[in-house]
């Protein structure tokens, strides 16, 4: 099965950024990252989803847990990306390790 | 951590049930007491469902929030209209 770990070991980086998550549902949910495990599962705080109006259904949720599994997509502050150490990481991994 | 806290869950088939959690494991399996589901539609505010003590497998799980009390209780459900969730497309 694919590696995990490589990806596991960057979102451990970006705890206590401010993420967003695109489930997939449709569901945008932005919120500050707080902890992440080897499913990849994600613990966001003081969330929001970023279209409130259509999707009121966690007006009153400020803390949650998403499943990896259910994840489409992880926006990332720029700032969060070092394109050099991500290139070196997966082309280590594609070698082999 | 959460134990005997209101949480929301929201399931792959885009389901919302609020209740009371009393137990998870590794797998996200998960243990609701007096739980309800919230139904969503357009036409009229948020319907509830009582379902009771109930157990959810992990696997058609999405979401689990936990509810703020104070925003709870200033929401208004029967005011609320909205589609239903989506339900998850792997």
């Amino acid at each position: 099965m694919f590696n995990l770990q490589l990806f596991f070991s960057y979102f451990k980086e970006l705890v206590g950024r401010e993420v967003t998550v695109e489930l997939k549902n449709d569901l945008a949910i932005r919120g500050t990252l707080h902890s992440v495990d080897q499913y990849l599962n994600i613990k966001l705080e003081n969330t929001r989803v970023v279209d409130q109006d259509k999707y009121p259904h966690m007006l009153s949720v400020r803390n949650c847990f998403i499943r990896g599994s259910v994840v489409r997509y992880v926006q990332l502050p720029p700032e969060g990306v070092d394109v050099e150490l991500l290139h070196d990481a997966t082309r280590r991994e594609a070698r082999g390790g | 951590m959460l134990l005997s806290e209101l949480i929301s869950v929201i399931t792959n088939d885009g389901r919302n049930i609020v209740g009371i959690l009393k137990g998870f494991d590794q797998a996200t399996n998960i243990i609701l007491d007096e739980s309800h589901e919230r139904v969503y539609s357009t036409k009229e505010g948020v319907q509830q469902i009582v379902l009771g003590l109930y157990i959810i497998r992990g696997d058609n799980i999405s979401i689990v929030g936990e509810l703020d009390e104070d925003l709870e209780a200033r929401l208004d459900l029967t005011e609320l209209r909205a589609h239903p969730l989506k339900p998850v497309i792997h």
